[in-house]
């Protein structure tokens, strides 16, 4: 294009240029993309997330020992990084007060992290979406009914509740996720309403119900999607609690039974060795904390990148 | 005013009556509570001995009647494996658990709204990166191994502390602390929050329009409105604390409520598991209530209608 | 008749990810006792800004600059925020656009109305609370001593514009700036709340700058009128000067988009300016209307100064000559 002749007309020129399509506005794929790969928090966490992922699904090829394989010949044993004479490369981050190797439990203990952060997630989530979501929706009388629900569940003592029911109904791994599921849908239920709330009264909505549609159709096709980073968000959160929760209760005794390698377990079993041992506490730990640090780090990306003005 | 009053004090006496009917039918849970207190080395006769002396053999509706009858006027029933009346003994461990929660909500209030609101005033800067930071921290962090990390480095390596006990003050630091922590961050994320939001408010250029002192703007005009959610939110979180403090109180072997209803589910002492839950729930109720009326008497424009 | 207020060569820029943006540039105009200045302009065009930035009230990131800017001779622009803070609310008050969210609505109206004295003068808490009533007295607020008692939201808009009025006064300052205080409200309430600023003015003999968008607001209180585009000033005169005679083609687009009574014909074609206001980040040379300006020129792009209409105090920013200006002016809109 030729160089405009006079800047008096400067501005019209590169208006036209807009106009021509020579200058071209970014997509919303592509700005979302930009807004992904610019923040940090998103990218560190989602990356770690992946990697504990990846750990727990190849933990059969990456563990170099059977996890549940005693041998007291072999016990406590120092990892790597201790300057004692029994560290060996064999068992890197050493052995625990029964000879097993603590680097596979670490690594089959993401395994169990995982399935029940995602497990009770899903179930819980299940819960109170579809609590929330009606009571948003419908309004009135149903809003009033699932309001009393969710406030009576608040006013239970979670992790009480958890133990004293484990206790009573037994505790295999599957109690366990069902018992979390069915404990911590509540912020699912609330923020899920609130969301509802708002979307509802926007006009397409209204447009949707005009057209006749049903209204589980306008639910599922009008309301879903757009309250669908919400979703997201609260669906990491929650999972981390799940984790939290499900460590806690091990490390208690009423979750994941031994000699199962869960993490909050393992830190149970270390607390006797602490004073002379104390990686046995350190190491998973540092494990549920770089978890649960992954996850939220990816909720708080997800929700930036979604819903900027929602920044913190 | 008055009519907000009445009509939260019914929904909270409704939902006082749900969670009791939910906490009755947990012991139900195991299918037969009188197999269940009786424990695993119990012959018939001492089952059936338990089914009476509890009233389990009666209908439901009659044994639920009963034991919220009896709960009302303070009867938690009889613990066989304390050889105690429940109240008793759950009101002489009651204290302890107030007391740790009182204090990890002063740790974590005297923490997190100064911190919010150093934040909201220099947004975007070291102090505001930081408070953030904490935040996340502290809420990826579990409590129990915080707990351990505090009482290995503080207890046991530095002796800075005492690890177990409540003799004293001192010993309440660390599980104070402990419990505290996992509050703090929502509250900071509120606090901060609601102060960027009031900082940004008309009223608060009309404030310095006028010419006011930065603290009479921050404190009397800016704090004072930005304050009003964060009060509903710490009632809230101290209820979930007192929830919460089973863990802290068997790591630290506080003598207290928490402690108490572990060692009831391992024993299985079911009347005194109930009551617990029963008790701390209503706890929250009553807790959740003041902090609406509160919330309402903080807002003028709810009080004055 | 000294003047109250002096601005001379007012500046504000704000560095932006994309730029330094410069919302308000050159801008000079000054205020005399008992004196009311309206400062015109579309949205954007930094009205607001230039008061913020007369009271300092600016945000942090925002950097002000002037030749001259001085409060009854005091000089304002390098003053610390110790000694500004002194003078706001005291020897010059600023009343703002919404009065909905303009009160805290936490404490009541005596309180707010006295705070605003208690903090510049040593009297006690009955003189403030005297004060206020005898105020909410003369803003025409009936029942004034048990008004002190209620709270914000129990008051309509009118009246909390009324009380914000009221409290500008509560120190007795001599410059009141007003930004926009009737555009919020409703169309029969706005001619009552000027026409009492107007009366307040005269009895107080306080200088008052008007910030407004409406030109008949402007038609009906003005002694002086500045008008403002894209931030800088291009026109300034007295209200009849610059209503009878306007020069610069801005102002005289402005005027065009008002009907006349009596004169505008029905089914007539309101005047309209085309185009947008421009982007104001970066360095822009030239005068900023010129994109829309029918009588545009090439020589527009280089810096144009001010230059005097017939009257020596009546001046716009244009190249073209007053005559030139009558001439396009008496083509559009029949005498």
């Amino acid at each position: 294009m030729a160089p405009p002749q006079d800047a008096a007309t400067e501005g019209i020129v590169v208006r036209a240029a807009l106009a021509d399509g020579a200058i071209i506005e970014p997509t919303p794929a592509t700005l979302l993309r930009r807004r992904v790969l610019g923040h940090a928090g998103l990218l560190v966490g989602g990356g770690v997330l992946v990697l504990i992922v990846l750990v727990a699904l190849l933990a059969p090829w990456l563990a170099p020992h059977d996890p549940l394989d005693q041998e007291l010949a072999r016990k406590l044993i120092p990892p790597i990084w201790h300057d004692s004479a029994k560290a060996t490369w064999t068992h890197p981050l050493g052995t625990d007060g029964f000879g097993r190797d603590y680097l596979s439990r670490l690594i089959y203990g993401a395994r169990i992290s995982l399935l029940i952060g995602v497990a009770a997630m899903l179930i819980s989530g299940v819960i109170g979406t579809a609590l929330g979501v009606t009571a948003g929706y419908f309004g009135g009388r149903v809003d009033m009914v699932v309001n009393f629900i969710i406030t009576s569940r608040l006013s239970l003592p979670v992790v009480l509740v958890a133990l004293a029911v484990v206790s009573l109904v037994g505790n295999s791994l599957w109690i366990v996720i069902c018992v979390l599921g069915l404990l911590i849908w509540d912020r699912f239920a609330v923020v899920m309403r609130s969301s509802t709330q708002q979307v509802r009264n926007l006009d397409y909505v209204a447009a949707a119900q005009a057209l006749g549609c049903s209204k589980a159709r306008i639910i599922i096709a009008e309301i879903m999607p757009n309250v669908a980073n919400n979703l997201i968000v609260v669906a990491t959160l929650e999972m981390a609690h799940a984790i939290l929760l499900e460590a806690a209760l091990s490390f208690l005794g009423l979750g994941v039974q031994p000699p199962q390698p869960s993490w909050g377990l393992m830190v149970a079993e270390g607390k006797g060795y602490m004073f002379f041992d104390p990686w046995l506490v350190g190491i998973p730990g540092a494990a549920l904390f770089a978890l649960v640090l992954a996850i939220n780090l990816m909720g708080d990306g997800v929700r930036d990148v979604t819903a900027p003005e929602r920044r913190n | 005013m008055l009519i907000y009053a009445c009509k939260r004090f019914g929904v909270a006496m409704l939902v006082a009556v749900a969670v009791s009917l939910l906490t009755f039918s947990l012991i139900y849970l195991s299918g037969d509570p009188a197999m269940a207190l009786a424990g695993e080395a119990a012959t018939q006769q001492d089952i059936e001995y338990i089914r009476k002396f509890y009233g389990y053999d009666r209908p439901l509706p009659v044994q639920y009647a009963d034991w919220l009858t009896k709960a009302l006027s303070g009867n938690f029933g009889y613990s066989h494996y304390l050889r105690q009346d429940v109240a008793e003994i759950i009101f002489s461990r009651l204290p302890v658990t107030m007391m740790l929660g009182a204090c990890a909500l002063v740790f974590a209030l005297t923490l997190s709204i100064p911190l919010g609101v150093l934040a909201a005033m220099r947004p975007n800067t070291m102090i505001d990166r930081f408070a953030l930071t904490l935040a996340v921290v502290g809420q990826a962090l579990p409590s129990f191994w915080f707990a351990l990390i505090m009482i290995f480095w503080f207890g046991i390596v530095w002796r800075l502390l005492p690890i177990t006990g409540t003799e004293s003050w001192v010993n309440f630091i660390m599980p104070a602390v402990a419990l505290g922590y996992y509050v703090t961050p929502a509250v900071m994320r509120l606090t901060r929050t609601g102060m960027l939001e009031v900082l940004a408010s008309d009223y608060i250029r009309t404030a310095r329009a006028k010419g006011l002192r930065p603290p009479v703007v921050l404190f009397k005009h800016a704090l004072r409105n930005a304050i009003i959610p964060v009060v509903s939110l710490a009632a809230v979180q101290f209820g979930f604390m007192l929830g919460g403090s089973i863990v802290i109180e068997t790591i630290f072997a506080i003598n207290g409520l928490g402690y108490l209803a572990w060692e009831s589910i391992q024993r299985g002492d079911l009347p005194v598991m109930q009551a617990i839950v029963l008790i701390l729930a209503c706890f929250y109720i009553v807790l959740t209530y003041l902090a609406d009326m509160l919330n309402a008497f903080l807002d003028p424009r709810i009080r004055v209608v | 008749m000294s003047d109250i207020l002096e601005v001379a060569s007012l500046a504000v820029d704000i560095p932006l990810a994309a730029g330094v943006l410069h919302p308000v540039q050159g801008v000079s105009f000054s205020i005399g006792r008992g004196e009311t200045l309206c400062l015109v302009g579309e949205s954007g065009c930094g009205k607001s800004l230039t008061a913020l930035a007369i009271m300092d009230l600016l945000p942090r990131t925002a950097i002000r600059t002037a030749d001259t800017l001085t409060l009854n001779g005091e000089d304002i622009l390098n003053a610390g925020e110790g000694r500004m803070s002194d003078l706001r609310g005291n020897a010059m008050a600023m009343i703002f656009q919404e009065p909905m969210t303009s009160l805290n609505p936490a404490y009541t109206i005596g309180n707010q109305l006295e705070e605003a004295l208690l903090r510049h003068r040593r009297v006690s808490r009955r003189d403030a609370r005297d004060r206020a009533v005898m105020l909410l007295e003369k803003v025409g607020i009936t029942a004034a001593a048990s008004r002190l008692r209620q709270y914000p939201h129990q008051l309509s808009g009118g009246l909390r514009q009324r009380v914000m009025i009221a409290m500008s006064l509560m120190c007795g300052p001599a410059l009141i700036i007003a930004d926009e205080p009737t555009t919020a409200l409703d169309v029969t309430i706005q001619a009552q709340i000027l026409l009492l600023l107007a009366e307040l003015q005269k009895e107080f003999h306080m200088g008052l700058l008007l910030i407004t968008h409406d030109l008949g607001v402007v038609a009906r209180v003005a002694d002086r009128v500045v008008v403002m585009y894209a931030g800088q000033i291009v026109e300034t005169g007295t209200a009849e000067q610059v209503f009878a005679a306007p020069r610069h083609p801005y102002t005289q687009g402005l005027l065009e988009c008002i009907p006349i009574p009596g004169k505008t014909r029905r089914g007539a074609n309101l005047g309209a300016i085309p185009g947008m206001v421009p982007t104001l980040i970066g360095d822009i040379q030239g005068c900023r209307f010129r994109e829309r300006c029918t009588f545009a020129m090439p020589a527009c792009a280089a810096d144009v100064s001010f230059r005097p209409a017939e009257a020596r105090d009546h001046v716009y920013r244009c190249l073209l000559t007053p005559a030139e200006c009558a001439d396009n002016f008496h083509r559009k809109v029949p005498a």
